[in-house]
C-alpha cells in the first residue's frame, strides 16, 4: 500500500482503514465497507474520499467511482445530518408507507433526495429496508423506526430536533 | 425496535433463543451454545454432511436447494482456499426474518458458519449483511469478537490442534442484486454487484476463485440445531423432502404481523387466519404474495395449500424467502403491480439486456396505465415483455421481475380491463403521474 501521508479522516478512522486493508485475502475487498465508513464520517463520498481510498487500496480512481455509482446508499453530494428514509415497498405501502412519505414531505417541506435549509434533515423514498413485519418503517441514518403513523413520525422527527438543541 | 410475536402453533427450533438475550455469549452458552460445533469437530466432515442431508434442510434464501447436497459438492482437495459465505443481504420485499436472527441469536450464525467450514474443509467464513443492517452488524461484530476471546474462533479452536477458523463480517451498501450469490461474491471482492455466468458453480469456482459454499443466514443458523437434535428428528418436523421448520414473515393486511416459526407444510390459510390473526379490520382477503415480492400472487381461493417448496411449485408459485404479504379487498392490483415493477426496475443491475430493458418498459407502461393513459394492448404488451424476460438472464432477477408481473396480468386481467374502463381505487396509494409529464418513477 502506498503510504498515506496526510489522511482526510480522523486518526481512529484512519487506523481502522489501515487494518481493513489487511484483513481480506484480497485488499480490494475492503472497498465497499471503506466507502460506507468514509461517508459516515465525511457525510458523503467526496472527491477527496475517492482519492484517498483509491490510494489506500491501490486502485484507480475510476475503479472506485465505478463501484461507488452502483450502491444506492453511497452518495456523492452531502445530505442532511439526519437522512430520513421512508420505505414505500409493498409491505410498507399496504400499511401506510406512501402516506408517511407525503407527511414527511409536507412537514419537512422537502422532496425526495432534498435537504432542509438548516441542513438538519434530508428525505429519501427507499426500497425495502427489511422491516416488513413492523411496517410502515423508516430509517433515520442507521436507526430503525417501526410501526409508524404520521403522529408517531412527528415524534420521531421531534426527538432528532431535540438532540440538536441539547 | 421490531417486536417478537408468538403463537401456539409455532415449533421453535431456530427461534428458541429469541427474546432470551442470547446475543450475550454467556447466555448463549447456557442455552446449549457451541455444543454443536464441538460435536462437529469430534465427529468430522462426513458425519456433518450426512446429518445435514438426513435433515432435509433446503436453502432458506428462496431457491430451496438441499443444503447437505450443496456442501457435498465442494471438492475435497483444492489448490485454492475454500470459503464459507453467509448471505445476510436480506432484501426481498416482504422478508425480515434474518433481521431477527442477527439481532436475537448471532452466535447461531457463527456456529453454523464454523460447522459449514468443518464440513467442507474451509478455514475462513464471511458474514455479509445488507448495508441498512448497520445495528445488526454491530451486534454480529461483538458476537464474533466474544467468540475469538473465548477461543471459539481463530487458531486451534476449542483447544483442537490444527483446527482453525476465521470470520470476517461486513455489510453491503444498498443493492438488492447483491443478494444473488454470484453478485454477492463480486461485491465482496470490492466490485459492482453484477452476476457471474454459471457454470462454473461457486462450489467449484467461487470467491477469489476458490471453492465456496454460499448459504442464506437462516440456512446456516439451522445447522447447529440440526446437529444437536439429529437430522432425522429435524426432517420429521416438516413434510416429505421439506425437512424442518421455517421462519415465515407475515406482513401486510393482517391483525398480527410478525415473524413466526412454523413447520414446513403448514397451511397457508391457517398462517394467515390463525397465526397472524386474520385480515386487518375484518375485511376480506383479496390475494397473497406467498414468499417475497418475486413470487407469483395467489388469489383468495388458492390458499388451501401447505407452505413447502413442492406444494407451492405445484400451485404455480414459490415458497421463496418465506415472506407472506397479505392483501385485503381494497388493494388495486394495478397499483400493486406498478409498485412491484418499480422495485425491480430500480434494482436491476443492468448487466443483462432483457432484465434492464424489460423492467424499464414494464414500469413505463404500467406508470402510464396507472395514470389513465392505458390501452388494452398495454396489458398484452406487459405479458409479452415479461414472458420474454423469463430465463434469459445471467441471474434470477429478470425472472423475479417477470414472474410476479405475469401473475398479476394473468390472474387479475379483468381488473386491468376494469381499470381501463374507469374503475379506480377509492383511495389510491400511489401518486398518479399526469400523462405526458416526466414519470414520478418512485423518484429513485
Amino acid at each position: 500500500m502506498a503510504a498515506i501521508q496526510t489522511s482526510i479522516f480522523t486518526p481512529a478512522t484512519s487506523a481502522r482503514f489501515d487494518k481493513l486493508a489487511t484483513i481480506y485475502p484480497v485488499k480490494r475487498s475492503a472497498l465497499v465497507p471503506m466507502l460506507l465508513y468514509a461517508q459516515d464520517e465525511i457525510g458523503y463520498v467526496s472527491d477527496a474520499v475517492v482519492a484517498e481510498i483509491s490510494q489506500r487500496l491501490d486502485l484507480l480512481e475510476l475503479d472506485v467511482r465505478n463501484v461507488l455509482s452502483y450502491y444506492s446508499m453511497l452518495r456523492t453530494v452531502p445530505a442532511g445530518k439526519y437522512n430520513v428514509q421512508v420505505c414505500t415497498n409493498i409491505s410498507c405501502m399496504l400499511r401506510g408507507g406512501f402516506e408517511l412519505l407525503d407527511h414527511c414531505k409536507n412537514t419537512l417541506g422537502i422532496g425526495h433526495k432534498e435537504t432542509t435549509e438548516d441542513g438538519l434533515f434530508s428525505l429519501e423514498e427507499v426500497e425495502c429496508i427489511g422491516a416488513c413485519c413492523w411496517a410502515p418503517a423508516v430509517q433515520v441514518n442507521y436507526d430503525f423506526h417501526d410501526d409508524l403513523t404520521p403522529a408517531k413520525m412527528d415524534a420521531v422527527l421531534d426527538a432528532y430536533r431535540a438532540r440538536e438543541t441539547k | 425496535m421490531p417486536t417478537l410475536v408468538s403463537h401456539p402453533d409455532e415449533v421453535k427450533v431456530l427461534s428458541r433463543r429469541f427474546g432470551l438475550g442470547a446475543a450475550n455469549i454467556d447466555k448463549y452458552l447456557e442455552l446449549d451454545g457451541y455444543k454443536a460445533t464441538q460435536q462437529a469437530i469430534a465427529n468430522g466432515p462426513e458425519w456433518i454432511i450426512n446429518t445435514m442431508k438426513a435433515s432435509g434442510l433446503r436453502g432458506r434464501g428462496g431457491a430451496g436447494f438441499p443444503t447437505g447436497m450443496k456442501w457435498s459438492f465442494v471438492p475435497k482437495v483444492s489448490e485454492k482456499p475454500k470459503y464459507i459465505l453467509v448471505n445476510g443481504d436480506e432484501s426481498e420485499p416482504g422478508t425480515c426474518k434474518d433481521h431477527l436472527i442477527f439481532r436475537e441469536d448471532p452466535h447461531s450464525i457463527i456456529e453454523g458458519t464454523i460447522i459449514a467450514g468443518l464440513a467442507v474443509g474451509s478455514k475462513m467464513g464471511f458474514i455479509y449483511l445488507r448495508g441498512e443492517y448497520r445495528y445488526l452488524l454491530n451486534i454480529m461484530e461483538k458476537a464474533v469478537a466474544d467468540a475469538y476471546a473465548r477461543g471459539f474462533l481463530g487458531k486451534n479452536i476449542f483447544g483442537n490442534q490444527g483446527v482453525d477458523f476465521d470470520i470476517i463480517t461486513q455489510t453491503g451498501a444498498g443493492a438488492y442484486e447483491v443478494g444473488e450469490e454470484s453478485a454477492l461474491m463480486e461485491s465482496l471482492e470490492g466490485k459492482r454487484g453484477v452476476p457471474r455466468i454459471r457454470p462454473p458453480f461457486p462450489a467449484v469456482v467461487g470467491l477469489y476463485g476458490g471453492p465456496t459454499v454460499i448459504n442464506n443466514a437462516e440456512t446456516i443458523a439451522n445447522a447447529p440445531h440440526i446437529l444437536l437434535m439429529g437430522g432425522e428428528a429435524y426432517a420429521k418436523l416438516g413434510t416429505e423432502r421439506n425437512g424442518g421448520t421455517r421462519l415465515f414473515g407475515i406482513s401486510g393486511h393482517v391483525e398480527r404481523p410478525g415473524v413466526y416459526e412454523l413447520p414446513m407444510g403448514y397451511s397457508l390459510r391457517k398462517a394467515i387466519y390463525d397465526v397472524a390473526g386474520g385480515i386487518k379490520g375484518g375485511k376480506q382477503l383479496k390475494a397473497v404474495v406467498p414468499g417475497g415480492a418475486s413470487c407469483p400472487i395467489l388469489k383468495a381461493d388458492e390458499i388451501d395449500i401447505g407452505l413447502d417448496f413442492d406444494q407451492m411449485a405445484k400451485a404455480g408459485t414459490m415458497l421463496g424467502s418465506g415472506g407472506i404479504v397479505v392483501l385485503d379487498e381494497t388493494v388495486s392490483i394495478v397499483e400493486f403491480a406498478l409498485r412491484t415493477i418499480r422495485f425491480y426496475q430500480h434494482e436491476s443491475c443492468g448487466w443483462c439486456i432483457p432484465c434492464r430493458e424489460g423492467t424499464d418498459w414494464i414500469k413505463k407502461t404500467l406508470t402510464r396505465f396507472h395514470a389513465g393513459g392505458g390501452t388494452k394492448k398495454d396489458i398484452d404488451n406487459v405479458q409479452y415483455i415479461a414472458e420474454n424476460m423469463m430465463g434469459r438472464t445471467f441471474c434470477p432477477l429478470g425472472d423475479a421481475a417477470a414472474m410476479p408481473t405475469l401473475g398479476f396480468v394473468k390472474k387479475f386481467r379483468s381488473e386491468f380491463e376494469e381499470y381501463l374502463a374507469g374503475a379506480r381505487p377509492a383511495d389510491p396509494l400511489i401518486q398518479i403521474t399526469p400523462v405526458g409529464e416526466p414519470e414520478h418513477a418512485g423518484a429513485h
